[in-house]
């Protein structure tokens, strides 16, 4: 049975680009304030999860040819591998640093290396949601179980 | 600030997470994880080394200072159980390469086996109660990872109960670090010790400490032994000798630490209460491994003995009863993991883990026949073998202190009873399975035990070394001790700059 | 305030725990999601239910929440999250290949 989602499919164009923009906002301004790469990139989930109930999942993925999986454990690595860095400069495992730098149109911006922890955890959580979503949505019995039942 | 110590929690995940990113090539996974662990090793080994030398390392990390950030702290035990879970694992890998199957590998088996050992050394080295609980919950997502993969009837209807039962005792600790934070306001493990002795154990505080115990008896197979003989019996060996040789010897870990450095003041409660149920764990242990007919129940129940005789030696609370403690820890570590591989070859010969279908595999696998002796011998406490330094400091202990404590005869009596029985135990199998009438010929066998005997004799060596050597390795194992029964040493070294 | 959240944590755990000794797989998984969130309410009530601002530095705030139970709960609520997905995923399984969700039916080892 085909549904009509015409009105769905047409307002998810406009809002996945509002709540990925909140989604950033959030994840920029984690440091300092409310937010952060688990908040962030929770939001960026959501705004797939609203894809996926929109289109369908082979859609999506045709859109977003991305391993969910491996975006995970990239975000994981990339965070870990940040805090390791500070073991090669001979500080603290996890030791932050910061300066702050003249960007093109943003001006004087903070740059810390907390915001590459939480570029990982954003993945992460983007990857692990939809890794979670994925798995359930397909029926893990048919074509995708490594052992037959 | 020493950043050492992180690192044998730090290469396994950082291992890990690369062989999930690459998971196509099993060749690579296999030379990593063999390379992680001999890092993580190393390094263990090289902590032994600086803290023998130095005394306890600790890492703020973060550069938090001590009580407000989490710290890592490694002392004796700490770095002497690290070398110990690295060695097993070790030996474990090798014995997985041969005897896991494709299927496992191409599903993430190997980079779960790292998270594993991760939360593992996470758990030895962390100096906070959370962080105690994080790495608790690596641990265990990973073992129910490893527990449920493959999907065969056993494994997912035992892994149901197992992971159930993991996650309500996870909630209970969610629930006692809730109350003590709101006690005590503080939950670095030093910390906590210094504001227990400064309010005194009231009552709340011990019925926290009893909360905890009971958390940590689940993990730890300590008479909430329940769920340990289906789980393990369920499971593939390779798979099986990891979670005997790591995962209870965890929750040991904990309730030592937990109970000598924060809730030692009243040891009438919590140290008899712990006595108690470690004699009934020898006894029904005992009684589990005697009555039954499938070889891999009869190596579950003998975790379950080991775990209660580990606890009453540590119960015993003096000087030498605890370094017996620490020693036979370290020993049941090695030996349980290669009775398990040796069991777990059998099987794969065999075919079958019921007694009755095994007989006479001498004739065609008697390296694997001797081995086994020297694990039963071993686990029994016979001399020149690894477990028989603990055992005789716990019992002579044990017996010194049943002068002033009547009950620890009782104790004693037991641990004596259990040490029968896990012969008797053990003896059934090797006189079964290895003497009699070959039924087995070489071209009937179910498997081929090509590459997995190294592993088992890599451990035995091991094991023969930890018992020939005692004069060199007992220095160390006392110094364990020293600091486990000296809190002041613990806190000072994690809050000196503090105080 | 706090007298308040304790019955609320009190009424949460008794349900969590009738759930888990139900019989039916889902319930158990049910009941145990209950039971963490009690558990998490239970570490934000005992870190005190003050009214203060966001606990980060700046210099106008006089009074802070403690934020430590908050960061706390966070790693709780993600861990229990990670674990119930994976629970559900189990149960699924095991009624795929058993063709069972009661646990009388999964006791023992023998049984299958």
């Amino acid at each position: 049975m085909r549904t009509n989602n015409l009105i769905l499919q047409t307002v998810t164009k406009i809002v996945i680009f509002i709540i990925m923009t909140f989604a950033f906002f959030l994840f920029i301004s984690g440091h300092n304030n409310p937010g952060g790469g688990f908040a962030g990139g929770m939001t960026t989930a959501a705004a797939l999860v609203l894809l996926y109930l929109a289109y369908d999942v082979k859609t999506v993925h045709e859109g977003i040819p991305v391993d969910f999986k491996t975006l995970s454990l990239l975000g994981v690595f990339i965070a870990v591998v940040t805090g390791t860095s500070s073991l090669v400069m001979g500080k603290p495992f996890l030791n932050q640093s910061f300066g702050y730098y003249t960007l093109p149109l943003l001006g004087e911006t903070e740059l810390t290396t907390a915001l590459l922890f939480d570029t990982g955890v954003a993945m992460a959580v983007v990857g692990m949601a939809l890794t979670i979503i994925d798995a359930i949505s397909k029926d893990i019995s048919e074509d995708n179980c490594p052992w037959k039942p | 600030m020493y950043n050492l110590v992180v690192l044998p929690l730090l290469i396994p995940v950082l291992c890990g997470l690369l062989m999930g990113i690459f998971r196509k090539s099993i060749a690579f996974q296999k030379c990593l994880s063999l390379l992680s662990l001999l890092l993580t090793g190393a390094a263990a080994f090289y902590l032994v080394q600086q803290v023998s030398a130095r005394g306890i390392q600790i890492l703020e990390l973060g550069g938090w200072q001590a009580p407000f950030g989490i710290v890592l702290v490694v002392d004796m035990l700490a770095a002497l159980l690290l070398a110990a879970a690295s060695l097993v694992s070790i030996a474990c890998l090798l014995f997985a390469f041969k005897s896991i199957g494709p299927e496992r590998e191409k599903y993430y088996f190997y980079p779960f086996l790292q998270f594993l050992i991760a939360g593992v050394n996470g758990c030895f080295l962390t100096g906070d109660l959370f962080n105690l609980y994080v790495c608790f919950e690596v641990m265990l997502v990973a073992s129910y990872v490893l527990l449920s993969l493959g999907g065969s009837k056993p494994q997912l209807s035992e892994g149901i109960k197992y992971v159930v039962i993991n996650v309500i005792s996870s909630t209970l600790f969610l629930i006692a670090i809730g109350y003590l934070y709101g006690v005590l306001g503080t939950l670095n493990m030093a910390h906590l010790s210094l504001r227990i002795a400064a309010i005194g154990q009231t009552g709340l505080v011990s019925v926290i400490a009893i909360l905890l115990l009971i958390v940590f008896s689940l993990k730890a197979a300590l008479f909430l032994y329940f769920w340990l003989p289906g789980a393990y019996g369920a499971l593939p060996p390779a798979i099986a000798t990891i979670f005997a040789a790591l995962l209870t010897k965890v929750g040991i870990y904990a309730i030592m630490r937990m109970f000598s450095l924060v809730f030692y003041h009243q040891p009438q409660i919590t140290h008899d209460l712990l006595a108690v149920m470690a004699v009934l764990t020898m006894l029904i242990g005992g009684i589990g491994a005697v009555v039954h007919g499938d070889i891999r129940n009869i190596a579950a129940y003998n975790v379950v003995i080991g775990v209660g005789f580990v606890v009453f030696g540590w119960t015993v609370f003096t000087p030498a009863a605890v370094t017996g403690a620490i020693y036979y820890l370290i020993h049941d570590m090695l030996m349980k993991a290669l009775l398990f591989m040796l069991v777990g070859t059998i099987i794969i010969i065999v075919g079958s883990s019921k007694l009755r279908d095994m007989s006479g595999m001498i004739t065609h696998h008697p390296l694997l026949g001797w081995l086994f002796l020297i694990s039963a011998l071993a686990l029994t406490g016979i001399p020149p073998l690894s477990g028989f330094v603990g055992k005789y400091l716990i019992i002579q202990e044990g017996l010194t202190r049943g002068a002033v404590h009547t009950g620890y005869y009782i104790g004693v009596a037991v641990g004596l009873l259990s040490t029968l029985m896990i012969l008797y135990s053990l003896i059934k199998i090797f006189v079964r399975g290895f003497w009699g009438e070959t039924t087995l010929s070489p071209d009937m066998e179910k498997g081929n035990t090509r590459g997995l005997i190294l592993p088992c004799i890599l451990l035995t060596a091991a094991g023969v070394f930890w018992g020939g050597g005692a004069e060199l390795i007992y220095p160390y194992v006392e110094m364990a001790a020293a600091s486990l029964l000296d809190p002041a040493i613990y806190i000072g070294a994690v809050l000196g700059e503090v105080i | 305030m706090e007298t308040l959240m304790s019955v609320i944590v009190g009424i949460i755990f008794a349900i969590g725990v009738y759930l888990v000794l139900s019989n039916s797989l889902l319930r158990i998984i049910l009941g145990i999601s209950v039971l963490a969130h009690g558990a998490n309410l239970l570490i934000i009530t005992m870190g005190g239910l003050k009214k203060g601002g966001v606990p980060i530095l700046r210099e106008e705030a006089a009074a802070y929440t403690d934020p430590l139970p908050q960061a706390l709960i966070l790693t709780a609520i993600v861990i229990n999250f990670a674990i119930t997905a994976f629970l559900l995923v189990l149960a699924y399984r095991a009624y795929q290949t058993t063709g069972v969700d009661d646990m009388d039916d999964l006791r023992g080892p023998d049984h299958v």
